[in-house]
């Protein structure tokens, strides 16, 4: 067998078995989508309640007095900027797209007048990310990225929010944005960016409960005024980044089916490339032997006749 | 006896739901109790137990790590970060 065939062969082996991988992570990927979806089902209960008591508290004339949570800081002079990428790589470009968002919102605070834009950094890659280039990565949690528990979610927030109390002038920040990548569906996720605190009460979505407008004036509250807001909005922020999370962890699976299916795609393209490569080379070799058995026989039939 | 719709909730999951007539549960200034029509009211839990006694199902008694209690006249609401369900009696 000749060199060319050999080595045509060799690599369709070689690509078979890659294929034969990313066919199973592609499915395995697939799997995980669902599992992350029913996660964020489940967690829905929770994150509807809470907003919907956020609203109430946060509507005119319910609270008088204005939390510090809810109040934006005359000077903004450092922002925290939280970025939700993954744990692992193979997920296309799941993680880069977040750290792009990232980088630019970055560049987008320091023009509104933030000296500093600290990194509070979730998953492995944005870790890497920021530690290649040389920057600060002393607040960043990884090792959950697919699957997040609320207790993540709360050692994310509780550190924030300690930052924001502190305020730029003791070192902690005036404003906390979020990037991370929405799951709006199988077929589209998008990476978002938004503020999280100062929390402008605007921003609470609606949420599908008929709960009436103008119960909220009737409502009586224990602890009275701002004590329900210092216990309220912490946990409002926790379960927003837990909402964040799961998202994230959905959108994760659903950027690694993509990438792993479109890995398959070209495996077959290249294996039927390569097999047409293989039998063109074959061919030629069995042209090749004809030729020389013909040639051969031609050469002796002329040696017998001069005799 | 009348019912009243109750939701016990935690992060990542509904804990139970289901009718109730009566809720007892503790908030930052004293323990409180919930018959149906009660005035719509938004409560801080401290961490105590919280007692459901379910329409003809007996009483749960669930631990809360702290959390909220809402009461709207669409039911009873308890948000609570960590929930372990205590004891059940039918």
């Amino acid at each position: 067998m000749g060199a060319q065939l050999r080595e045509a062969r060799r690599r369709i082996k070689s690509v078979q078995s890659t294929k034969k991988i990313t066919r199973a992570m592609e499915l395995i990927a697939a799997s995980r989508i669902v599992k992350a979806q029913q996660r964020i089902a489940a967690s829905r209960p929770y994150a509807d309640a809470i907003t919907d008591v956020v609203r109430t508290v946060t509507a005119p004339g319910v609270v008088s007095e204005d939390h510090p949570l809810t109040t934006p800081r005359e000077t903004v002079g450092a922002s925290a900027l939280l970025l939700i990428t993954s744990d692992r790589g193979l997920a296309g470009g799941y993680s880069a797209n977040v750290l792009r968002a990232g980088e630019q919102t970055t560049a987008r605070l320091r023009e509104q007048g933030s000296s500093t834009v600290m990194p509070f950094l979730v998953g492995r890659k944005a870790v890497g990310f920021y530690r290649f280039r040389g920057r600060d990565v002393s607040h960043s949690w990884s090792g959950f990225s697919e699957q997040p528990s609320y207790d993540d979610a709360k050692a994310v927030a509780d550190d924030l929010l300690e930052n924001f109390v502190k305020g730029s002038s003791d070192g902690g920040v005036d404003e906390i944005h979020l990037v991370f990548t929405k799951f709006e569906s199988m077929a589209t996720q998008r990476v978002t960016v938004s503020r999280l605190l100062p929390l402008d009460p605007a921003d609470v979505p609606e949420t599908d409960s008929e709960e009436e407008a103008g119960q909220s004036a009737l409502m009586e509250f224990e602890p009275e005024g701002a004590g329900v807001l210092d216990a309220l909005l912490p946990r409002y922020l926790t379960a927003r980044i837990y909402a964040a999370m799961l998202d994230a962890a959905a959108s994760e699976q659903a950027a690694r089916r993509r990438a792993m299916k479109s890995a398959t795609d070209n495996a077959d393209e290249l294996i039927k490339k390569l097999t047409r490569d293989a039998n063109a080379a074959r061919q030629a070799e069995i042209t090749q032997e004809i030729m020389e058995i013909v040639g051969g026989a031609e050469a002796l039939a002329g040696a017998g006749r001069d005799q | 006896m009348a019912t009243m719709q109750v939701d016990l909730v935690a992060p990542d999951r509904m804990v139970w739901s289901g009718e109730a007539e009566f809720v007892r549960a503790r908030t930052v200034d004293g323990e409180i109790g919930i018959l149906p029509r009660h005035i719509p009211l938004l409560g801080v839990l401290v961490e105590a137990p919280v007692t459901i006694r379910r329409a003809g199902e007996g009483e749960l008694v669930a631990n809360v790590s702290g959390g909220f209690l809402s009461v709207s006249a669409e039911g009873v609401k308890i948000l609570a970060e960590t929930v372990e369900i205590e004891g059940e009696t039918s």
